[in-house]
C-alpha cells in the first residue's frame, strides 16, 4: 500500500494541478472589461447623444456672435456673452435665484427630516405605506399639480375665501415669490425625504442606545450621532433639491410674477424672446457653474464624516 | 450592606407576550454576576431594563439601594458593553471612550487622563487616534470595555459582548475579562448563552428560561445540583432517565432497576433521573464494581473517540446512556457489540421533575 500511495500521490501534482498560465487570467480581466461596457452600452449612448453632444453645443453657442437681426453667427468668436454675465441685473436676477433656492432647500430639510425620522423609526409594514405615499404626487403630472396651486392661491381661491369668510383680508399670494416658494418646497420634498430616509433607515440604533448608556440626553444624542451619521442623507437631499430649483422653470414661470425674473425664465426669453442664444447660452454655463461650486462646497463640508 | 442590582417581582410584557416574569433577582456588589440561557429566555430584556433601554411592565428594580425602574439610561450609574460594541463610527477611539466623561461634564484636562489610562488598561494606548472601523474585532471589543469602565460605572452590563469573536480570542477574552473583573472590583452582569462562558468567568450564575428566572448559584452549584431538568439539560451534557420514586433514598427507572437517589418527591411520583457522562464507569462483565455504586447492564452500541476522552452510548433497559471515559493509560477499551456495566455513585445523580 505504501509504494502504491506514493505513485498515487506524484500523479496528483502533475496531472490534476494546471500549470500556470498568466494569460488565462488576463483573457478573463479582457472579457470581465468587456462585458462591462457592453451592460453600460446604452446609458453612454443615451448621455453622449442628449446630453454631452448638446452641452457642447451650449458651450459653443455661448462664444459665437449674435447678429442684428437675431440669427447666431458662428463666427468672429468672442467673449462677449460672458462679459454681460456682470451686468448687475444678472447679478440681481442670480441672488434672487440662489436665496430662493437655498431656502426651498432650507424649508424641505427642516419639513423632511422629521417626516423621515418618524418613517425610519416605524414597523417596516408602515414603512412601505408611508414610503408610498411619499411617492403618490410623482403620479400625477407636475404641471396639472403646479396648476392645481394656481386654483389654491388665487385670489379666489379657497384659501383667500377661508380667511374672507373669517372675516380676514382676500389672501394675495399668487403672483409672488412666496407662491413659487411654496410651489417649488411642495414639488421637491419627495427628493428631500427620500434620501433622507434611506440614510436613517440604515441607521444603527443600538449607536444612539450607546450615546444614552454614556449619560447623553435625548436632544444630545441626536446632535451627537444621528444626526452626523444621517449627514450623507443631507447632502444628497440638499443637493437634489438646490440644483434643481436654482434653475427651475414651470414653477415660476406659472405662479410668479413678470417682475421678479428668475434665472429660469431669464434664460427662456434669451432663446424665445431676446432671441440672444450666445448670451442665453453663457447663462446656462454660469448658472451651472454656480451648481458645481455649490456642490462641491457641500460635498467638502460633509466629506470628512462620510 | 445594599444589593448591587435587586429586582422584585420584575415582569416585561410585549404585546401579549411575557418577555421577563415575576423576576426576583440580586446581585451582589462587586461579584461577577452571570445570565445564561437560550435565546429568547429574556437575559437580553432583563439587561436592557438594568440599563434603562427597557422599563419594567410590573415589578421594582433597584440599583444600591436606589428606585431606577423608570429612570432614563443617562441618569443611571451603569454602562453597557453592547454586543455589536456599537462604537461610534465618526469619531475617534479617543473620543468614542470620552464620550461618556464628556456628557458628565468632566473637565477636559481630566478627560484626556482618563482616557489614556483606560486604553492603557486595554493595552490600546497606541490606537487613541485610529478610527474604530481599523480596529479588528478584538480591538473593538476593548474599546467597548474601556468607553464604559472609563466612567467608573457602579454596575457593568455586558450583553455578549464575545459573541462575534472567534473561538481563540473569545478564549483569551474570557480570561482577560475576569481578571479585568477582579482588579476594578465593578459588579459585572453578564449576558450569554454560552454555558462554558458562564461556567468559568461567573461568581454566580442565574439560569432563565421563557421569561423566568430557574435557578441562582456558583457555577458549581449549578452545574452539579441542577434543581430543574431544563438547567441540567441545558448545562453541560447530561443523561435525562426517566424514573418513578420509590422513596426518598430510592427510584425505579424505565425497565424496573431500582437506583439509589436521594429525592425530596412524593413516592410514587414521576421524575426525571440526571446523571452527567463523566461521572459515569463502564465495568466489564467480569470485572468486580464497588460496592454502593448504582449499576445498570447494557450494551455498548457506539463508541467515539474525541482524543482525550472515549464517549461510549450504552444501550440498557432504562434506554440509552452516555458515558465518558478518560483516555489514560490502563483504561480498559470496550468493544461495540459487547455487554458492559454502567456504574455511577448515587451522590452524583440528581432527581429533577419529568
Amino acid at each position: 500500500m505504501g509504494s502504491g500511495g506514493d505513485d498515487g500521490r506524484g500523479a496528483l501534482t502533475t496531472e490534476t494541478v494546471a500549470p500556470a498560465r498568466p494569460e488565462l487570467e488576463e483573457d478573463a480581466r479582457r472579457a470581465d472589461s468587456r462585458r462591462g461596457f457592453f451592460i453600460s452600452l446604452p446609458a453612454w449612448i443615451y448621455l453622449t447623444v442628449f446630453f454631452t453632444v448638446p452641452l457642447v453645443i451650449v458651450l459653443v453657442y455661448s462664444f459665437a456672435t449674435r447678429s442684428s437681426t437675431g440669427r447666431t453667427r458662428l463666427a468672429d468668436w468672442n467673449l462677449e456673452s460672458y462679459r454681460r454675465l456682470w451686468d448687475p441685473l444678472v447679478g440681481q436676477i442670480a441672488v434672487r435665484s440662489i436665496v430662493l433656492a437655498l431656502a426651498t432647500t432650507l424649508i424641505c430639510l427642516v419639513v423632511a427630516y422629521p417626516f423621515a425620522y418618524y418613517m425610519a423609526t416605524r414597523r417596516p409594514a408602515l414603512r412601505s405605506v408611508l414610503l408610498i405615499l411619499v411617492m403618490i404626487p410623482f403620479w400625477s403630472n407636475f404641471l396639472v399639480r403646479t396648476y392645481a396651486w394656481k386654483v389654491l392661491l388665487g385670489s379666489d381661491g379657497p384659501l383667500s375665501q377661508l380667511s374672507q369668510a373669517l372675516g380676514g383680508e382676500p389672501i394675495r399670494l399668487l403672483f409672488t415669490n412666496t407662491a413659487v416658494l411654496i410651489g417649488l418646497v411642495y414639488g421637491f420634498l419627495p427628493f428631500m425625504v427620500l434620501p433622507l430616509y434611506a440614510s436613517l433607515e440604515r441607521m444603527d440604533w443600538t449607536l444612539v442606545e450607546g450615546a444614552r448608556d454614556l449619560y447623553a440626553d435625548g436632544w444630545t444624542a441626536f446632535r451627537k450621532v444621528t444626526w452626523p451619521l444621517s449627514r450623507p442623507g443631507v447632502i444628497a437631499g440638499s443637493i437634489l433639491v438646490f440644483v434643481p430649483t436654482l434653475g427651475a422653470y414651470v414653477t415660476p414661470a406659472i405662479l410668479g410674477g413678470a417682475k421678479t425674473t428668475l434665472l429660469g425664465d431669464y434664460i427662456v426669453s434669451q432663446f424665445l424672446a431676446a432671441r440672444n442664444q450666445p448670451f442665453g447660452s453663457a447663462l446656462s454655463m454660469g448658472m451651472m457653474t454656480v451648481m458645481l461650486i455649490f456642490t462641491i462646497a457641500y460635498f467638502r463640508s460633509g466629506a470628512k464624516n462620510l | 450592606m445594599t444589593e448591587a442590582v435587586l429586582l422584585k417581582g420584575v415582569s416585561k410584557v410585549f404585546g401579549e407576550t411575557y418577555a421577563v416574569r415575576d423576576m426576583d433577582l440580586s446581585v451582589h456588589d462587586g461579584e461577577f454576576f452571570s445570565l445564561l440561557g437560550p435565546s429568547g429566555c429574556g437575559k437580553t430584556t432583563t439587561l436592557r431594563m438594568i440599563a434603562g433601554f427597557e422599563f419594567p411592565t410590573k415589578g421594582s428594580l433597584r440599583i444600591h439601594g436606589n428606585e431606577m425602574g423608570l429612570q432614563p439610561p443617562n441618569k443611571r450609574p451603569v454602562n453597557t458593553v453592547f454586543q455589536s460594541y456599537a462604537l461610534f463610527p465618526h469619531m475617534t477611539v479617543e473620543e468614542n471612550v470620552g464620550f461618556g466623561l464628556l456628557m458628565k461634564k468632566v473637565p477636559r484636562s481630566e478627560i484626556g487622563e482618563r482616557v489614556k489610562k483606560s486604553l492603557d488598561m486595554v493595552q490600546l494606548g497606541h490606537r487613541a487616534d485610529a478610527s474604530p472601523k481599523q480596529l479588528s474585532g478584538g480591538q473593538q471589543q476593548r474599546v467597548a470595555l474601556a468607553r464604559a469602565l472609563v466612567n467608573e460605572p457602579e454596575v457593568l452590563l455586558l450583553d455578549e459582548p464575545l459573541g462575534a469573536l472567534d473561538l481563540k480570542l473569545r478564549q483569551a477574552m474570557q480570561v482577560e475579562l475576569k481578571e479585568l473583573q477582579s482588579r476594578v472590583g465593578i459588579t459585572f452582569i453578564y449576558v450569554t448563552h454560552d454555558q462554558e462562558e458562564a461556567l468559568t468567568m461567573s461568581d454566580r450564575i442565574g439560569v432563565m428560561n421563557e421569561g423566568r428566572l430557574l435557578q441562582v448559584g456558583t457555577p458549581q452549584e449549578i452545574y452539579e445540583h441542577p434543581t430543574s431538568r431544563f438547567v441540567a439539560d441545558f448545562i453541560g451534557e447530561i443523561n435525562l432517565l426517566t424514573a418513578t420514586v420509590v422513596d426518598h433514598r430510592s427510584v425505579r427507572l424505565g425497565g424496573g432497576t431500582v437506583v439509589s437517589a436521594a429525592t425530596g418527591a412524593v413516592p410514587g411520583s414521576q421524575v426525571t433521573v440526571a446523571v452527567r457522562p463523566e461521572r459515569l464507569e463502564l465495568y466489564g462483565l467480569e470485572e468486580p464494581v464497588t460496592t454502593g455504586l448504582n449499576t445498570l447492564q447494557g450494551k455498548v452500541v457506539r463508541r467515539v473517540y474525541f482524543g482525550d476522552v472515549f464517549y461510549y452510548d450504552v444501550d440498557t433497559v432504562a434506554g440509552v446512556i452516555e458515558v465518558k471515559e478518560e483516555n489514560r493509560p490502563g483504561v480498559d477499551l470496550h468493544e461495540v457489540g459487547q455487554q458492559a456495566v454502567v456504574a455511577w455513585d448515587p451522590a452524583a445523580t440528581t432527581v429533577v421533575e419529568r
